[in-house]
């Protein structure tokens, strides 16, 4: 649109409304928690104003939620990306075009179905009936899978490969094939190219995959609840308890505090240590 | 390659599968099969806690992909006019919006209703005899949060694809601003605002935690088959389940189709 039908009172009635809801579901809330934070649980449980670091110093309480969101969510994140990378890979590269969005469009389908659904069918497979039983048959006994850390990871994996493999398919699909080409004349070896060509240069995408699963995956309810069984708990699980079992909202809010901390300054650190890692290998490669 | 592909497709539809099937199954055993039965559809359908839970959850949904398409459409084609630090803030809010997990989302949203009630619903009572409780409106407003962020991003992409020279021609033809906006502009955006409507409607229908706090006496589907699954599962949850999921999926491949044609039109 030129420049002479910008006027300013459009924009800001354009804007208005998602301002609105940005200042009162978002801001205003997230103010509240903060406040909220520093507070004292009511005898009946829920806030008395107050100004106390108590609930912060005692974030320890909790420290084996912290703890298993802190090593289970990385460890799912980094397992779902290699996993999702040969996918990924697949469909970019041995994929005739035609098929590639379809096959594309067909993995990421599963995340937007029902999350409640999906994990209770992996309740079942990997219950007592399901897996370890089949496991038994051929002679395997004593497989214990539904509420273990592994249980939880398969999960991981399962819930998120459909929101990891589309970001990577875009990096390896922009690729531009002559350097690959350019390489084998150069007389690399094809997993050289590889390590030194593809794996680099689709990293942002990986990055960006990564981003993605990383912060659902922290914040994540029910595959802990589902899969771990309130034996591998998240920090999820542990607010789910705080508000409305134990009805400590100041301390709830703490938690709930250090979760979104913890999950900004990681992403943040990540996105600028491998963003600036690519940068300076494209920059190597011009 | 072929062979992993495959399996991975195996890995992501068999749960799936499983349920469908399970659906089907007429004994009440879970992991046992013992004949083929219907029976399971029509217990759930004439469940009244059942239908009533769908008919929230519909409402819910709509509401949302309504109004979070018309508004994450405007802030759109606001931050378009927009530079300087209002479309950081912007910017930054939307950003906020979607990595804040829905779990936060859900329980500062609790809080914030239950103190602002606290304050005000007193002096309601006394003046209309009136007093706010979270339910569906609540759910509906958590959500439309999330997704005018989501839309926004959607349409905001398209308007950046667009051809300018579009616009400009039909300035140039003497069309208002407005007649530019409906011929032109809106007809090349709408594909990615359908598209967000119904990503907006699948995210709404899916939602369990948000609605676990903000629900109030309200039951959603979400909240009914979570409650159920925790009380031992009968085999009506499998048939709604079934019906749940084959919606989603569907609904989500309407809407990639439509992005695509969108796409080559462009």
């Amino acid at each position: 649109m030129s420049t002479h039908t910008r006027s300013p009172l459009v924009t800001g009635l354009l804007l208005a409304p998602a301002g609105v809801f940005f200042f009162f579901m978002l801001i205003l809330p997230l103010l509240v928690m903060l406040v909220f934070s520093f507070g004292e649980r009511a005898a009946a449980g829920g806030y008395v104003p107050a100004f106390t670091f108590d609930n912060y110093l005692n974030l320890p309480a909790r420290g084996k939620a912290f703890l298993n969101t802190l090593t289970l969510a990385p460890l799912g994140t980094l397992l779902t990306a290699v996993i999702a990378f040969p996918m990924a890979y697949f469909l970019a590269v041995k994929v005739p075009p035609k098929w590639r969005v379809v096959m594309l469009v067909l993995v990421m389908a599963p995340f937007w179905t029902s999350q409640l659904m999906r994990y209770y069918a992996w309740i079942m497979i990997l219950g007592s009936k399901g897996l370890p039983a089949w496991l038994a048959w051929i002679g395997i006994t004593d497989v214990r899978l539904l509420n273990t850390p592994t249980a939880v990871l398969i999960g991981a994996v399962y819930g998120f490969l459909p929101l990891m493999v589309p970001p990577i398919y875009v990096s390896l699909e922009k690729l531009d094939k002559r350097l690959l080409e350019a390489s084998a004349d150069l007389g690399a070896t094809p997993w050289h190219t590889f390590w030194q060509i593809t794996l680099p240069l689709s990293l942002p995408g990986v990055a960006t995959g990564s981003m993605l699963v990383f912060i659902l995956l922290m914040g994540d309810y029910i595959l802990p609840q589902y899969l771990g069984g309130g034996k591998v708990f998240f920090i999820g699980n542990a607010l789910v308890d705080l508000f409305l079992q134990s009805r400590n909202w100041p301390y709830g809010a703490a938690v709930s505090v250090a979760l979104v901390i913890i999950m900004f300054v990681t992403v943040y650190f990540y996105m600028r240590f491998v963003l600036g890692k690519t940068d300076q290998r494209r920059a190597a490669l011009v | 390659m072929r062979i992993y592909a495959s399996l991975i497709y195996i890995f992501l539809y068999a749960p799936i599968a499983l349920i469908v099937a399970l659906s089907f199954n007429a004994g009440k055993q879970s992991m046992v099969w013992t004949g083929f039965s219907v029976e399971w559809y029509g217990k759930a359908f004439s469940n009244p806690l059942i239908t009533e839970a769908l008919g929230t959850s519909v409402m819910i949904a709509l509401a949302t992909a309504v109004l979070s398409a018309i508004f994450g459409t405007m802030a759109a084609l606001g931050l378009e006019r927009t530079k300087g630090w209002l479309r950081i803030v912007f910017d930054a809010l939307i950003y906020i919006a979607i990595m804040v997990p829905g779990i936060v989302i859900g329980i500062s949203s609790l809080i914030t209703f239950v103190t602002i009630f606290d304050v005000v619903n007193p002096a309601l009572e006394a003046l209309f005899n009136l007093r706010l409780r979270m339910g569906m409106w609540s759910v509906i407003a958590t959500h439309v949060l999330f997704n005018i962020a989501v839309v926004a991003l959607m349409v905001r992409a398209r308007l950046q694809g667009m051809d300018r020279s579009l616009v400009e021609a039909s300035e140039d033809l003497y069309a208002t601003p407005m007649g530019t906006f409906r011929q032109v502009v809106l007809p090349l955006l709408a594909p990615s605002i359908l598209a967000g409507a119904l990503l907006a409607f699948t995210f709404s229908f899916e939602d369990f935690i948000i609605a676990f706090f903000v629900a109030g006496p309200d039951v959603t589907l979400p909240i009914y088959v979570f409650s159920a699954i925790r009380r031992g599962v009968t085999p009506e949850i499998n048939a709604i389940g079934t019906v749940v999921l084959l919606t989603s999926l569907l609904l989500l491949l309407i809407a990639q189709w439509i992005l695509q044609r969108g796409n080559k039109q462009a």
